[in-house]
């Protein structure tokens, strides 16, 4: 049977899924292999150091960079306070003696004859790296962090912003294809994982934020309302530590687009469940994709799915069309010819038949189609 | 390698998602590319093996040849009868690419001087860190610890002179403690290449900590750059430190035959032979989904640039963003929704790989085409320049002109060939597309041949040129370039419709062509082979021999032609909404770039 390789974004009922929590430079690990984690427990954490703060004392005394060191009250290796004195003249009448104070608290770092310059470094700050996932540990890599092991219901989304966040599933609409409008979002939603329909606008977002909603998932969002949030274009699509005050899970793209009939009634049936929800998105090699996790099983299924789904389409998948003309519109592979094709651009490319609900077939290029995995 | 002992020949690119194979083969006198194969990268996970999509390359290009070339995992080498290959080459981007960190003393000075170094080596360039780069000290000790680069380059000062800004970098450095991108436990490579007079101090301050590399100072005086020697260490370091943290690179390294370049260092050193054969100044440039590779050689002076963020697919939102929405619609001749537009971009931003099935999207994704070529041409134009901070003697006749040091060193007046590769250059369904993308972002002036590496081929040959530059030249001029045609277009301003040249042409088999060209216009003549063009331009517009002069030079035909472009430079499109679409719609005709 015919068949292309295909990608897809994923939104599975449930699957074994596998995250790993590292610190950023070496820290200590707080939990062992096999233990069960909470999705806000710490599990790893680190001092990261602190600022460098440089200061000419040289120039500020007045002196040669080789006359530092005699001038110093503090050297290097030493702790000092916001507001010491670190340095001082040492003039006979006491009234013309210039004095020079730390910015920080934390030590002095280092001293250099040549230049006349001091580094202050600020006190480190802790680093918690939580689980993120209720789940359990299958592995330790010392100093790093571990990998947490969860199963549940893994829904990917298109674009993001926003880091990793948690809460209870609530819906505000009714259908896939509804709007999230300012007025469904409700006192009640504050600290939730709130699901909308197919678009929400900057009203809406902004509403989110005030009420104090975790995460929003919708179809679709304008571009020009992620500029006014954001208070400039994202250029490149690496997100994920932008501080909006939630954080945003577009699941389409964007548009004003339905989102798809699957993923919407998926993510109801874990309605009042507790989610880890993540906006980090970053395209390019090493893709990352927005993503919301539900720990634990759907009330209809008791058997948790392994496969990671097959990656390629045959006729009967269902897929969605992700390229103008049909942008946004779902449909079956009715057939997937081999030969190359000429589109209405000219560009001769791989196609495939698409069947559309009502029966009408379009052809369309294998590159604009996205495969529906479930 | 003498060309009796090399006739078959297997060369990959590494790219960040697809591994490009070539075989060359020697057929009488000269070399010719016989076949070709791609397999897709495997950098990343599950295979996090190199090798792995080389060899998948290779076997494509074995099944197609016909000729054996891998035993198991390892290429037959040399060759024998029907078996095997003389030479193994390869280059790669995988993986990132080259990432480096410059600093330098003084931001215009040894700042640029080693921005360009490391340009030229092939790296991108993360960050270029000054003394005066506008930037608090501690912003600059907390830029270098948040970035991973492979490694840094650290100049400053001539010569001789004062150590203390330099010193002062090596202390941000020190103090900042920056770790490599790949492999954890290793330590960050940092190239000294600036005043001699400050190694010990830098030695003292990061001799430890690093794995310090000193070179010669890249700026040994204001007057002098000199490039090559830190450059060197680059590639060395790249090959010692970098590869070797990079998934099944040491196995790659033991499979070739001559070291491993970066990819854009194999452009440019390709780039470089063939302006350097033919005495021509030469533009070349690659437009990629993420990143946009300018190469250019003025006066023999070779400079290299790459624009990060400026691409068709991962970055045509950060174009928007940079060009502003205005820049791209003026490209497009018809109405189209602001929040449309804005969306449609994003939308393949998020979605990298879809491709324009509608005339309409096709449209808009050549009018963002020209944005990207020209923005990543405009900071090049900025990095090619003279020596800054050289005192240049003068005469009563240069007291008038107000030139002074760090004058770009494009002409385009001067300028000989451009070569476009790169998807939306080498793909487009009508190579007139790829030709007026390129007249339009870069506004040649004069007479210009333009061409096409259809299938990215330089990369492959920049290598090989280090073994056999020979075997290189014979497969660009036969294989790699697609001559397009050329591009006539006088410099000046006029009313429209007025003539500014006429004109004749008599082809290689006699045919002759002659006319009047008018401001505003373009003239597509459709010629593959050469013709000896004489044109007389009017008072004020110049084609190379001066404003008004008469000019007589062979030119190159090609798949589309010679195009006489009549529209003036600097080109300006009108203000008038009507008038611009009438305009765009009277050009897109002339050159049949898009169906009827």
């Amino acid at each position: 049977m015919a068949h292309a390789y295909t990608p897809g974004l994923k939104a599975i009922p449930c699957t074994r899924l596998t995250k790993n929590r590292l610190l950023p430079i070496p820290g200590k690990v707080l939990v062992e292999k096999d233990k069960q984690v909470g999705a806000l427990d710490v599990v790893a954490e680190t001092a990261l150091p602190g600022r460098v703060y440089p200061m000419n004392i040289a120039n500020r005394l007045g002196i040669n960079p080789d006359e530092v060191k005699g001038f110093m009250i503090k050297q290097p290796g030493d702790k000092i306070k916001k507001g010491e004195v670190i340095a001082e003249t040492k003039p006979f009448i006491k009234w013309f003696k210039t004095t020079i104070e730390s910015p920080v608290t934390g030590t002095v770092d280092s001293l250099s004859e040549i230049t006349g310059q001091v580094l202050l470094r600020a006190t480190p700050k802790i680093l918690a790296l939580k689980a993120y996932v209720k789940g359990k540990v299958i592995d330790v890599q010392p100093d790093f962090g571990v990998t947490v092991e969860s199963e549940g219901t893994f829904i990917q989304g298109i674009f993001g912003i926003g880091g990793e966040t948690n809460g209870e599933i609530a819906v505000a609409v009714d259908s896939p294809d509804q709007e999230l409008l300012p007025e469904n979002i409700k006192t009640e939603h504050k600290g939730k994982i709130l699901i909308g329909g197919q678009h929400a606008g900057i009203a809406s977002i902004k509403k989110a934020i005030e009420v104090g909603v975790n995460a929003i998932i919708v179809g679709g969002i304008h571009d020009k309302d992620l500029r006014k949030i954001l208070g400039y274009d994202i250029g490149v699509a690496v997100t994920g530590t932008e501080k909006i005050g939630l954080t945003l899970v577009v699941t389409e793209g964007f548009g004003m687009i339905p989102m798809a009939e699957y993923t919407y009634k998926l993510l109801i049936s874990r309605k009042g469940e507790y989610a880890s929800v993540s906006g980090a998105t970053q395209i390019r090699a090493g893709v990352m994709r927005p993503e919301i996790i539900i720990p634990g099983f759907p009330k209809d299924i008791n058997e948790c799915k392994k496969e990671e789904g097959r990656g390629w389409i045959e006729p009967g998948d269902p897929i969605r069309i992700i390229r103008e003309p049909h942008f946004g519109v779902i449909g079956t592979v009715h057939s997937l010819p081999s030969e190359l094709t000429k589109v209405h651009s000219e560009s001769m490319v791989r196609v495939l038949t698409v069947e559309l609900s009502g029966g009408e077939k379009i052809v369309v290029p294998r590159a604009n189609v996205e495969i529906l995995e479930k | 390698m003498e060309n009796k002992d090399l006739n078959v020949i297997i060369a990959t690119d590494c790219g960040s998602t697809t591994t490009k194979a070539i075989l060359i083969e020697k057929k009488g006198d000269t070399y010719r590319q016989t076949f070709r194969g791609e397999a897709p990268t495997t950098v990343e996970a599950p295979f996090e093996d190199v090798t792995k999509g080389v060899l998948n390359a290779i076997t494509e290009v074995e099944e197609l040849s016909g000729r054996k070339l891998l035993d198991g995992e390892k290429i037959i080498l040399p060759s024998d009868g029907d078996k095997g290959a003389d030479v193994y080459v390869s280059t790669s981007s995988a993986g990132g690419g080259l990432q480096m960190m410059v600093a330098g003393a003084v931001k215009a000075m040894t700042g640029e001087s080693a921005q360009r170094c490391a340009l030229g080596a092939g790296a991108i360039v993360m960050d270029v860190l000054a003394s005066n780069d506008g930037r608090a000290d501690y912003e600059k000790i907390e830029r270098i610890r948040q970035l991973r680069p492979d490694m840094i380059l650290l100049s400053g000062g001539t010569d001789g002179g004062t150590v203390t800004h330099v010193v002062e970098l090596g202390q941000f450095i020190k103090a900042a403690d920056p770790k490599p991108r790949l492999g954890a436990s290793y330590k960050l490579p940092i190239i000294y290449a600036g005043n001699t007079k400050a190694q010990p101090q830098i030695k003292d301050l990061l001799g430890d900590n690093t794995a310090l590399i000193i070179a010669e100072n890249i700026r040994p005086s204001l007057e002098r750059e000199n490039l090559m020697p830190a450059r060197h260490k680059i590639h060395d370091i790249f090959l010692e430190h970098v590869m070797q943290q990079a998934p099944g690179y040491p196995k790659l390294m033991d499979m070739v035959s001559a070291p491993i370049m970066p990819t854009p260092a194999a452009v440019g050193t390709m780039t470089q032979k063939f302006a350097k054969a033919n005495n021509y100044d030469v533009l070349a440039v690659d437009i990629g989904g993420a990143t946009t590779d300018v190469f250019s050689v003025f006066s023999e002076i070779f400079n290299r640039t790459v624009s990060a963020n400026l691409g068709m697919s991962y970055s045509i939102s950060n174009v928007m963003a940079e060009a502003g929405l205005a820049n791209i619609l003026r490209w497009l001749p018809f109405d189209i929704d602001e929040q449309d537009l804005r969306n449609r971009l994003k939308n393949k931003m998020v979605r990298p790989t879809t491709i324009p099935q509608t005339v309409e999207s096709l449209q808009v994704e050549h009018a963002v085409a020209r944005e990207a070529l020209r923005l990543a041409f405009d900071q090049h134009k900025a990095l090619a320049v003279g020596l800054k901070g050289v005192q240049q003697e003068r005469s009563i006749s240069d007291a008038f002109e107000q030139a002074g040091s760090g004058q770009t060193l494009i002409n385009l007046m001067s300028l000989n060939y451009i070569i476009g590769s790169g998807g939306i250059l080498a793909h487009s369904p009508r190579r007139t597309q790829s030709m007026l993308l390129m007249m339009d972002a870069y506004q040649p002036e004069g007479i210009t041949a333009i061409a096409v590496d259809s299938i990215f081929m330089m990369p492959h040959l920049g290598v090989l040129a280090q073994i056999n530059e020979q075997a290189a030249l014979d497969v660009f001029y036969k294989d790699c370039l697609v001559r397009i045609g050329t591009c006539v277009a006088p410099k000046g301003i006029a009313k429209e419709n007025e003539n500014i040249m006429e004109w004749d042409m008599v082809e290689e088999g006699g045919k002759k062509h002659s006319g009047t060209l008018r401001y505003g216009e373009i003239i597509k003549i459709p010629m593959e082979g050469n013709a000896q063009l004489t044109a007389k331009p009017v008072k004020g517009f110049d084609l190379g021999a001066g404003p008004g002069n008469k000019i007589s030079k062979k030119v190159e035909g090609g798949t589309v032609g010679i195009v006489l472009d009549g529209r003036g430079r600097p080109l300006s499109l009108p203000k008038s909404h009507a008038k611009r679409i009438e305009n765009l719609n009277k050009w897109y005709k002339a050159m049949e770039i898009y169906p009827a």
